[in-house]
């Protein structure tokens, strides 16, 4: 591992936080909760994003522990259903479909599009609120009595055999859902028209990219799946039969209204993970992204492919052949733009000077755990193949590699890479990097023992298990207690920096985006004046230019 | 552009934009993108609409002419003139012409309410005559159309004595209820939600505050009251109109 840095901080001895930033401009808690800032709206989520992921992941600590041994002895079956639901409707619609976007992506795209906010502020309060009072209607539901469907509440189950808080939990995605639209509308709106002077398109981050993409899929996809609720609420409650066979409704309309959202949104939650690593890569290897443009249009691809693949999910469920045989195929094309990003990133890492900081080295989790959790997805996008895993642990491990080994490792790497931005403080290297180890290898062993099980044919959502599959369980339990130091970590530390950290200067990465231009914390407008954009990104001749025009200029002023 | 920033803003621009033509462009390209995930919730309803009106057509046929065509069609007619009233409206916003935006939110506002008020006895009739589904939905009006008023009156008016249906099909006109207050029920709540704006918008037009030049919020409510009209439009001959002649 190589010893340099690109790390670039002020002399400590005489450095000072800004005296004005958008952090003190304002006190009060009443101003934090009817602010119009899309930095401290991203701050407002990052709070409760963070406190939602822990719960959903005590939820996990408790499906680990329970499968510890093969009989159901911690808790009874139904609290199991219960527990691996609230687990899945918590990290899914609080924790992963919001991550991203909702914090760094609030935080940067005005910064990074040369824009004083986002297009609408208001609306931006408005779908922390929305976020906000989903999450409380959800853990509602989760004190007084749970919901046993699964997060996928599939019909005729959710309509017919439970009678646990089904209408309960499902107004909470919905809520949650219309946060999302809400935060997508505003994000596109304000790529279009909030750009400053010279920022063309192809000037644009990948990043910004990358969350066009992503907020195409939350407009476009979360209403289908808004509806879908409504009619199973309208079931449960007045008896409209649009999924119920006795009426002869059919169930599977369900699920494909469910999944023509919800594969899309398992590319809501990875674009804007996908775009962390573009900027992260790019930076510590200094050099700009290869194939800027192919990695862009991309980003696009997979959000219009994404909304054709969607019954890969039903191939079990009494698809024709000539259906599974067509989402088989579709399935594979949409591997080729995910495909895309992983050999650009990798060009891109060759011949640069790598340098090996937190956030690089989640960016490389991200990587590693991103592609096998993609390779393993075309075993399971192939109907063949699929008849034969689906429904069992491959799916979990699979599904896991994408979202926690991928989207997690890049969230965490956005997180480490503008915490200096957002705090104007460093976090502490060496301890960061080894939660960063920490987290890869609690999570290899974590869920690579699953796609074992998974081979093996264990069964998904079962508490008790035949014996013989006890000692890989046990590999994957004592993993996720490694995974959940690595994640506890963090926390810490960085509450910790607020206070203690180094003071980290305008851009301590040397890095070319506009958000880094500017003092760290900001200034509520963002910047002093309105910037006028130059040059393409990733371009860092010209950072190397400005920061010799600024070294003359201090020198003329001695 | 300097020549803009030369004026002070008008007191209408937030800050955050740089000319007040950003902000109008930026608020109605929103209105339009939210427009499109209107259109992605009701084309749910209307996919599952279409697969069950090709699955059993005949119960759709028949359950189809249990609705009473004339409120329908005044129905219809009233949105269509509440477009009418709400474009004047705009245009009266954007001539500032105070007293004729607040005459026409009101005429908006009084037809939206007519159109819920019909829907309303509609909905009661269907109640009446246990068409709603659920655990009271009857299926006599089917498999005994010579006892149906609704039938009996559409004979007295020239259409052919319907021959009763079989049991079997007959219950799928449950499903086209289903659908039936599915679809007009959320048409409904945007109604009810669009009458809570206008509302509040009459108010403030009141007050003057969208005849100063300022008049996004009423071409973007405008756009919001035309889409929920738009649904209507196709919601009457999908439900109302099957093989009707
Ligand atoms: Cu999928």
């Amino acid at each position: 591992m190589s010893t340099d840095t690109i790390v670039k901080l002020p002399d400590q001895a005489t450095a000072r936080m800004p005296k004005v930033s958008y952090l003190n401009k304002e006190h009060g808690i009443l101003s934090w909760l009817l602010t119009g800032d899309h930095k401290r709206i991203a701050m407002l989520y990052l709070i409760s994003l963070t406190f939602f992921f822990f719960i959903g992941g005590a939820m996990a600590g408790l499906i680990r522990l329970e499968l510890l041994t093969p009989q159901s002895d911690l808790m009874a079956m139904d609290t199991y259903n219960k527990v691996f639901t609230m687990h899945g409707v918590i990290m899914i619609f609080f924790f992963l479909v919001p991550s991203v976007p909702a914090t760094l992506g609030n935080f940067l795209i005005p910064m990074m599009i040369g824009a004083k906010d986002l297009a609408l502020p208001k609306i931006n309060l408005l779908s922390w609120y929305l976020y906000m009072a989903g999450g409380a209607l959800a853990l509602y539901a989760m004190i007084t009595g749970g919901v046993d469907t699964g997060w996928t509440f599939t019909t005729p189950l959710s309509t017919h055999y439970v009678n646990t808080n089904v209408i309960t939990t499902g107004l909470a995605a919905f809520i949650a859902g219309f946060s999302s639209i809400f935060t997508g509308l505003n994000f596109i709106v304000t790529i279009h028209r909030m750009r400053a002077p010279g920022m063309t398109w192809f000037r644009l981050p990948l990043y910004v990219w990358s969350h066009y993409a992503a907020s195409v899929l939350m407009v476009l996809g979360t209403p289908v799946v808004a509806i879908a609720i409504v009619l199973v609420a309208l079931e449960r409650t007045i008896g409209i039969g649009v999924f119920d066979p006795t009426k002869g409704g059919d169930p599977l309309l369900f699920q494909h209204l469910f999944w023509f959202y919800s594969h899309p949104a398992v590319y809501i939650m990875i674009l804007p993970g996908m775009g962390v690593v573009s900027e992260v890569v790019s930076t510590f290897s200094r050099k700009r992204v290869f194939g800027y443009t192919a990695v862009a249009f991309s980003s696009v691809a997979i959000a219009i492919f994404g909304f054709f693949v969607w019954a890969h999910h039903m191939y079990i469920m009494g698809l024709s052949n000539y259906s599974a045989l067509l989402f088989s195929l579709l399935t594979m094309l949409v591997a080729v733009p995910s495909a895309i990003k992983i050999f650009n990133w990798a060009f891109t890492l060759y011949k640069g000077s790598i340098t090996f900081e937190t956030p690089m080295l989640y960016a490389f989790g991200f990587m590693g755990l991103f592609t096998i959790g993609g390779l393993t997805g075309v075993f399971l996008g192939v109907s063949g193949t699929d008849i034969h895993l689906t429904e069992t642990y491959f799916i979990v491990a699979h599904f896991h590699f994408v979202m926690v080994g991928g989207m997690l490792m890049a969230f965490l790497a956005g997180i480490h890479f503008w915490w200096p931005k957002m705090t104007g403080r460093m976090y502490p290297e060496k301890i960061s990097q080894l939660a960063a180890v920490t987290t890869f290898i609690g999570f290899n062993f974590t869920f690579f023992p699953q796609f074992m099980l998974g081979m093996l044919g264990m069964p998904r959502r079962y508490a008790s298990y035949p014996a013989e599959f006890q000692i890989l369980n046990v590999f994957s339990t004592a993993g996720a207690s490694v995974l959940g130091v690595g994640y506890l970590l963090p926390v810490l530390y960085l509450v910790w920096s607020l206070k203690y950290g180094a003071i980290a200067g305008n851009n301590p990465w040397q890095a070319t985006g506009l958000e880094w231009q500017t003092q760290s914390p900001p200034l509520t407008e963002n910047f002093e004046k309105l910037p006028i954009v130059d040059h393409d990104a990733y371009d860092y001749e010209w950072l190397e230019r400005q920061n010799q025009i600024q070294a003359s200029e201090v020198s003329s002023v001695r | 552009m300097s020549d803009s920033h030369a004026h002070a803003h008008p007191p209408y621009q937030r800050h955050h934009f740089e000319t007040y033509e950003q902000q109008k462009e930026a608020t109605t390209f929103a209105m339009w993108l939210f427009l499109l995930t209107e259109i992605m919730f009701f084309g749910g309803l209307f996919t599952a609409y279409l697969i069950y009106r090709n699955w059993y057509y005949p119960a759709f046929v028949a359950a189809s002419h249990q609705l009473d065509i004339i409120l329908g069609g005044i129905n219809t007619l009233l949105l269509i003139t509440s477009s009418f009233t709400m474009a004047m409206g705009v245009w009266c916003a954007e001539t500032r012409k105070k007293s004729g935006l607040v005459l026409s939110l009101v005429l908006t506002l009084i037809l939206g309410i007519g159109f819920l008020g019909i829907k309303t006895v509609e909905y009661k009739e269907k109640f009446e005559k246990h068409h709603v589904p659920g655990h009271t939905f009857s299926v006599q009006s089917f498999i005994d159309p010579a006892h149906d008023e609704a039938t009996l009156k559409a004979v007295k008016q020239g259409e052919p004595m319907p021959d009763p249906m079989p049991l079997d099909m007959a219950r799928k006109t449950e499903m086209y209820f289903s659908l039936y207050f599915a679809m007009t029920g959320m048409h409904a709540l945007h109604m009810v939600i669009g009458i809570g704006i206008l509302g509040f918008l009459i108010v403030r037009a009141q007050q003057g505050a969208y005849t100063t030049g300022h008049v996004t919020m009423i071409e973007n409510f405008g756009l919001y009251w035309h889409f929920v009209d738009i649904v209507w439009i196709f919601l009457f001959p999908l439900l109302y109109l099957i093989s009707r002649h």
